[in-house]
Parts: C-alpha cells; sequence; structure tokens
C-alpha cells in the first residue's frame, strides 16, 4: 500500500525549481519508506496512537478548507462522520435480523459511505448558503444533535448505542487489512490488523492532503478564497457563490465521512453512537474539538491540520503512554490525560487567536523565512 | 389540560432562564460583535463560587457572591483576553471564547470531580406547588418572576440611563459614538460584566433537580447550550428577539418533552431554529446586514 504514498503531488513547476522538485520527491519517497518500515519499529500501543491522529487530521483537513478557505463556520463536522460511519457499516456488513446490512464489498463501501457523506453536505447547501458566520456556525449545530437523535431512533442503521454494531474491515483486492493469522512479515515482524490499519491510513491521510492541496492551489480554492473575502465581489468575477458554497460543504463532508470510515476501523469494526449528545465520538464536544484543532494549525492550512490533531487527538491517547500510571484509580479530582489535553489546547486557542493568528502553520513559515534569509 | 398547563409552566419558566442567559449573550454581542461561547462556563463558574461559598455561608449571600464573581470573570475575560487581540476579526474572537470555553469547563468539571452533584436552588428546588389546578415545580415559577423582574429592569435601564443610551450608540456605529465621547472600553467592559452577572444568576436554577436534573451543576452547561438557539432564533443584534427566543426555546423543549420524548426535545429546539433560520437568515428579530459593492 506505501505505492499509494509516494503518489505525486501535483504543482505548477517553474522553470528553476527542478532541483526543488527533485528533493520533494526524494522527500516523498523517503516518507513513503519510512511508514512502509514504521509498523515494524514502533510498538502497536503508538501505532493506534498515531492512526487516531491521522483519523483527526483527515477530518481537520475537511474543516480546515470550509472554514478557513471557503469562511464557512461549521460546528457539524462529527454529524458527517456519524454518517460516513453508519454508511459503511450499512453498506459493508451482511443483514441480520437485528441490523439492516447490504454486504458489499468493503472498498466500494467505503467510497460510497464517502460519498452518502458529502451528499449530505450538499443537501445541507440549500442552509449553508443562506446563513453567515456565526448563525451558520449555530445552525450547523443543530446537525449535531439531529444526528444524535436519529443514531439512537434507528438501531437497526447505527446500532445500539450500550453495544453498537459491527463492519468488516477492508479488503483491498485480496489484501485483507483486518488478517487475524498474518502471513506478510517485513524484518521479521509479522505485519497484523494493526501494522496493516496503519498502512491503509497512511496512505488515505496522504490521498486526502494530495487532493485537498490540489483543490486550494486550483480554480476551486480561488473559487472558494473570492467567496471568503468578499461574497459580493465574488458574484461580480463570474463566481458563483451558491455552488462554490455547496461545493465546499460537500467536500469537507466528503473529508468528514472518510474520517468516520477510518473510525470504525481504528475501533476495529465497531460502529457504536453516542449516549449523550455532549459526550463521545460523534458529539458536539469533539465537533469543538476539530474546530480547535484548525484552529490551533492555522485556519486554512492542510499542514496545520496535523499538527492540530497531533495535538487535540494524539496528546490524550499519548499521555499516559509516557506516564505510564494508572488512571483510573487516581480519582475524581485528579488530572488526567483529558484535562490536561484540554487545558493545553484550550489555552492554545486563546494564545493562538491573541499572538499567532495563522496558528502553528504561521509560526513555521516565519521559521523558515528566518532560516533562508 | 393539567399536563399542559404544567408543560406551560415549565417551559415559560425553563425559558425565562435561557432568555436571561440569551440576554446576556446578546448585551455581550451587540457591544462587541463577539458571540461568546464561553457563556455557558461563566454560569458554571458562578454556580461553582456559590457551591464553594454555600458551605461557609447561608444560602442568599453565596448567590450574591457567585453572581459578582460571574460578572467579574466576565469583565476578566474581556480586559485581559479579547481587548488584547485588537486585530482579530470578530469570528476569531468566537473561536478564542471557544478556548476560554474549554479551560474553565474542564477546570471546574475537574474540581468537582466524581463528588456528589452540588445543587443550588435551596429555598424553591424539589417544592412542589399548585397553581391553576395543577402542580408544578417551584422553581419554574420563582425562575419566571426573578427572570421578568431583570428583564424588565434592564429594558428599563437600557432605555433611560445614560449607560444605556452609551450602549445603544455603540451598538448603532461604534466610530460615531467614540466621535461623540463615548468610552468604547467601558460600554465594553460593562456589557460583559452585565452578561456575566446575568448568567451567574441563571446558574441558580439551572443548577436543581427541576430544570438541570440529577448531575445538578454539571449538568447546567449542557442545559445553558440552549441559550445559543435562543439567542441566534430572536436574532443576535436584539434583546427582545432573546427574550422571545429564550422563551420560544424553553416552551419548545417542554412541549416536546411533555408530548414526544426527552430525547427529542433537545433536537426540536434546534430545529425550530433551523426553519426559523431558513425564513428569516437573520433570526425573528436580527438587523439583516446589508452588502455593499
Amino acid at each position: 500500500m506505501s505505492e499509494a504514498v509516494e503518489a505525486p503531488v501535483v504543482t505548477a513547476r517553474r522553470d528553476h525549481e527542478t532541483v526543488r522538485t527533485a528533493v520533494k520527491y526524494a522527500l516523498i519517497v523517503a516518507a513513503g519508506i519510512v511508514v512502509w518500515l514504521l509498523p515494524a519499529y514502533v510498538k502497536n500501543e503508538w501505532l493506534v496512537v498515531l492512526m487516531w491522529i491521522m483519523t483527526g487530521a483527515v477530518g481537520a483537513m475537511g474543516l480546515t478548507m470550509l472554514v478557513g478557505q471557503a469562511g464557512q463556520l461549521s460546528l457539524a463536522h462529527t454529524f458527517f462522520l456519524l454518517v460516513g460511519g453508519v454508511a459503511y457499516a450499512v453498506f459493508a456488513s451482511k443483514g441480520t435480523s437485528e441490523y439492516i446490512g447490504f454486504g458489499l464489498p468493503t472498498l466500494l463501501s467505503a467510497v460510497l459511505a464517502v460519498l452518502v457523506s458529502a451528499a449530505a453536505g450538499a443537501l445541507f447547501a440549500p442552509i449553508s448558503g443562506r446563513l453567515r458566520g456565526i448563525y451558520l456556525g449555530v445552525a450547523s449545530l443543530s446537525l449535531v444533535f439531529l444526528g444524535f437523535w436519529l443514531a439512537n431512533q434507528l438501531p437497526s442503521l447505527a446500532g445500539s448505542a450500550s453495544s453498537g454494531r459491527y463492519a468488516p474491515s477492508l479488503n483491498f483486492f485480496g489484501f485483507d487489512f483486518g488478517v487475524q493469522t498474518p502471513s506478510l512479515y517485513v524484518l521479521n515482524v509479522p505485519m497484523g490488523q494493526t501494522e496493516r490499519t496503519f498502512w491503509l491510513f497512511a496512505a488515505l491521510t496522504a490521498i486526502a492532503y494530495a487532493l485537498g492541496r490540489g483543490a486550494m492551489n486550483g480554480r476551486v480554492g480561488r473559487g472558494w478564497r473570492a467567496v471568503r473575502d468578499n461574497e459580493a465581489m465574488a458574484a461580480v468575477m463570474g463566481v458563483s457563490v451558491v455552488r462554490q458554497k455547496a461545493m465546499a460543504f460537500a467536500i469537507s463532508s466528503a473529508y468528514a465521512g472518510l474520517a468516520g470510515v477510518m473510525t470504525v476501523w481504528w475501533y476495529s469494526g465497531l460502529m457504536k453512537p453516542d449516549e449523550a449528545v455532549d459526550h463521545g465520538t460523534y458529539s458536539t464536544t469533539v465537533a469543538i474539538s476539530f474546530l480547535a484543532m484548525c484552529v490551533i494549525g492555522g485556519l486554512g492550512s492542510l499542514g496545520g491540520s496535523v499538527i492540530g490533531a497531533a495535538l487535540v487527538f494524539g496528546l490524550p491517547l499519548a499521555l499516559p503512554l509516557i506516564r505510564s500510571e494508572d488512571t483510573v484509580s487516581a480519582g475524581g479530582t485528579a488530572f488526567t490525560p483529558v484535562v490536561i489535553t484540554n487545558l493545553i489546547y484550550g489555552a492554545l486557542i486563546v494564545l493562538i487567536v491573541i499572538f499567532q493568528p495563522r496558528g502553528l502553520a504561521g509560526l513555521w513559515d516565519r521559521a523558515i523565512r528566518l532560516v533562508r534569509r | 389540560m393539567t399536563t399542559f398547563v404544567q408543560a406551560i409552566v415549565n417551559g415559560l419558566g425553563e425559558g425565562a432562564v435561557f432568555a436571561l442567559l440569551a440576554l446576556g449573550f446578546v448585551i455581550i454581542y451587540k457591544a462587541t460583535e463577539t458571540v461568546n461561547f464561553a457563556h455557558g462556563s461563566l454560569a458554571l463558574f458562578g454556580g461553582y463560587v456559590i457551591y464553594r461559598a454555600k458551605e461557609h455561608l447561608p444560602w442568599f449571600p453565596s448567590v450574591v457572591i457567585g453572581v459578582v464573581a460571574a460578572a467579574l470573570l466576565g469583565l476578566l475575560i474581556e480586559r485581559l483576553l479579547l481587548s488584547r487581540a485588537k486585530n482579530a476579526t470578530p469570528d476569531s474572537l468566537a473561536i478564542l471564547t471557544i478556548g476560554v470555553d474549554i479551560v474553565i469547563l474542564t477546570e471546574i468539571t475537574r474540581r468537582l470531580g466524581t463528588a456528589a452533584a452540588p445543587f443550588l436552588g435551596d429555598p424553591y428546588d424539589s417544592k412542589p406547588m399548585h397553581l391553576f389546578g395543577a402542580t408544578v415545580s417551584r422553581t419554574y415559577v420563582v425562575a419566571l418572576i426573578v427572570a421578568l423582574l431583570l428583564i424588565g429592569l434592564f429594558f428599563a435601564a437600557f432605555r433611560y440611563t445614560n449607560w444605556g443610551l452609551a450602549m445603544r450608540a455603540q451598538a448603532e456605529n461604534r466610530e460615531a459614538s467614540a466621535l461623540m465621547g463615548i468610552r468604547s472600553w467601558r460600554v465594553t467592559a460593562s456589557a460583559w460584566l452585565v452578561g456575566g452577572g446575568l448568567a451567574g444568576i441563571a446558574v441558580i436554577f439551572l443548577a436543581t433537580n427541576d430544570i438541570g436534573g440529577g448531575s445538578g451543576l454539571l449538568a447546567s452547561h449542557t442545559v445553558a447550550f440552549a441559550a445559543f438557539p435562543a439567542a441566534v432564533l430572536g436574532g443576535l443584534t436584539s434583546a427582545e428577539g432573546a427574550v422571545v427566543g429564550g422563551l420560544l426555546v424553553g416552551l419548545t423543549d417542554s412541549i416536546a418533552s411533555q408530548y414526544v420524548d426527552l430525547n427529542f426535545a433537545s433536537v426540536a429546539v434546534y430545529l425550530v431554529m433551523l426553519l426559523v433560520l431558513v425564513v428569516r437568515p437573520a433570526g425573528l428579530f436580527g438587523r439583516v446586514e446589508q452588502a455593499r459593492v
């Protein structure tokens, strides 16, 4: 699967930049090799953390394009995650008396799930096109409430809120990502479910990044930024405001849908709706976390959203591995990893808005400029 | 019929609390064009201070201390954080308040820990009373009366005092009012002070068995979330809209939970808001922004 990681990033090339392009390709190949070998060296529990970061990163990329590039504030991202996850579970798993399922091939199901999420985003267009700024933000929040209620009303689709339902893992033209008795070895390390899913997630993240970059650097991205900066001006310049807004929402939802499918895979196939609207995988809290990732990384920056995901999604999982202490028995008022993470990223949001509006990506650009000149 | 009276009284009482929160929200928005996502946390903080103060003092002085604390926290957020980010757009200031909200919510939830949930409505909580032949919870009635008094007081101040005049002038045109000698920072700071104080009062009704439910103060942040649809529904620029929106949200919530089910109630609130926004994108009473080319 590392071939997909090495897929070239499409960029406009200037004459004197051939050296830089060569360096870029070399870096991409090197990154592919690193990803290929990483499962052989890194412990499984760290791979799981990396995978969760990549899930968050794919979702955050979609949101950062919507908020940062197209200028539409959305707090509904987890709703589209839920749609993607449920759609995958329904398409991929076989139907039983308890759950509806079509038993389609898993790859096709994943693609369909992403398309269903995109369609759900496009369906929201009549509302998202009319509203602006904070009105849109609160209006989109209603989708999360709606999703929570629907998922709990329809356990035959989404699985029950107490135990959930299971969906099969991906089978990529015979390469089974959920294999139980691995026959593939890298450096004499067996590549089981976790290792294989890690490759899959790395490939998906790379593809999502490449596609997002392509969209942002091209005509689509210019249209979004025109709408973001001044709708009236964009309309005068011949950009269809309604279409651009709908497209931004659909593409962002497609990313969220992919992140939703990845979430199901990350939970080893478990699709379980939340038991409370502000607590759980698809809750309002996580919807706000996604926004936090985008802000911390720098609104509109794809690379920044990866950093944001590493902080917001990675930290609560990584901290217990670093400190390796029993947090369950630590009592009610302890600084648990989640508490520490929340305090850090809450404070980071405040500091970034005040001091560095372009986020960590802006800091990075500044650092680069210091070195270059 | 008694069920209906119950639903209406509950809805109006709950709605009055939402109206208090939404009013503070709108006051802050009018003065600073910032949507304060930390509004639930202001309420939570006030509630926490009341809870701590109640360990040493009787109920009423504790409430006064808590309300003052919430008001001061609002003031601090504005003075220390928002006023420093001069170049930020209103949208990124809203995101800043999300950061503040996360920090306060996390810290207070941690402090409250897994101990028994605190309740703050001592004089009226869980004490049913009879009204129009129906049995209703006293909390709703007290909430409605207190909220109506405060809202009346606010509108009178808004209409007849110098402070109200300054607020209205600044909301109308910030530069012109500054040129007329109105101190912009005072208006902004006082708006946050009032908003925080109202949130601090709202929490003594939220953190009760009747409205907040079994988890008391811990649930109040979640319940206070309904103030956002209330304010947006009424229109963010309109104080009257906040009151109407609050009552509408309260009534929708209580009627839906009475006649459909509890889970649908919170969805119903948002569905009503969506419907209103589709027809009137700036809310019921909101000012429609005109685009100039």
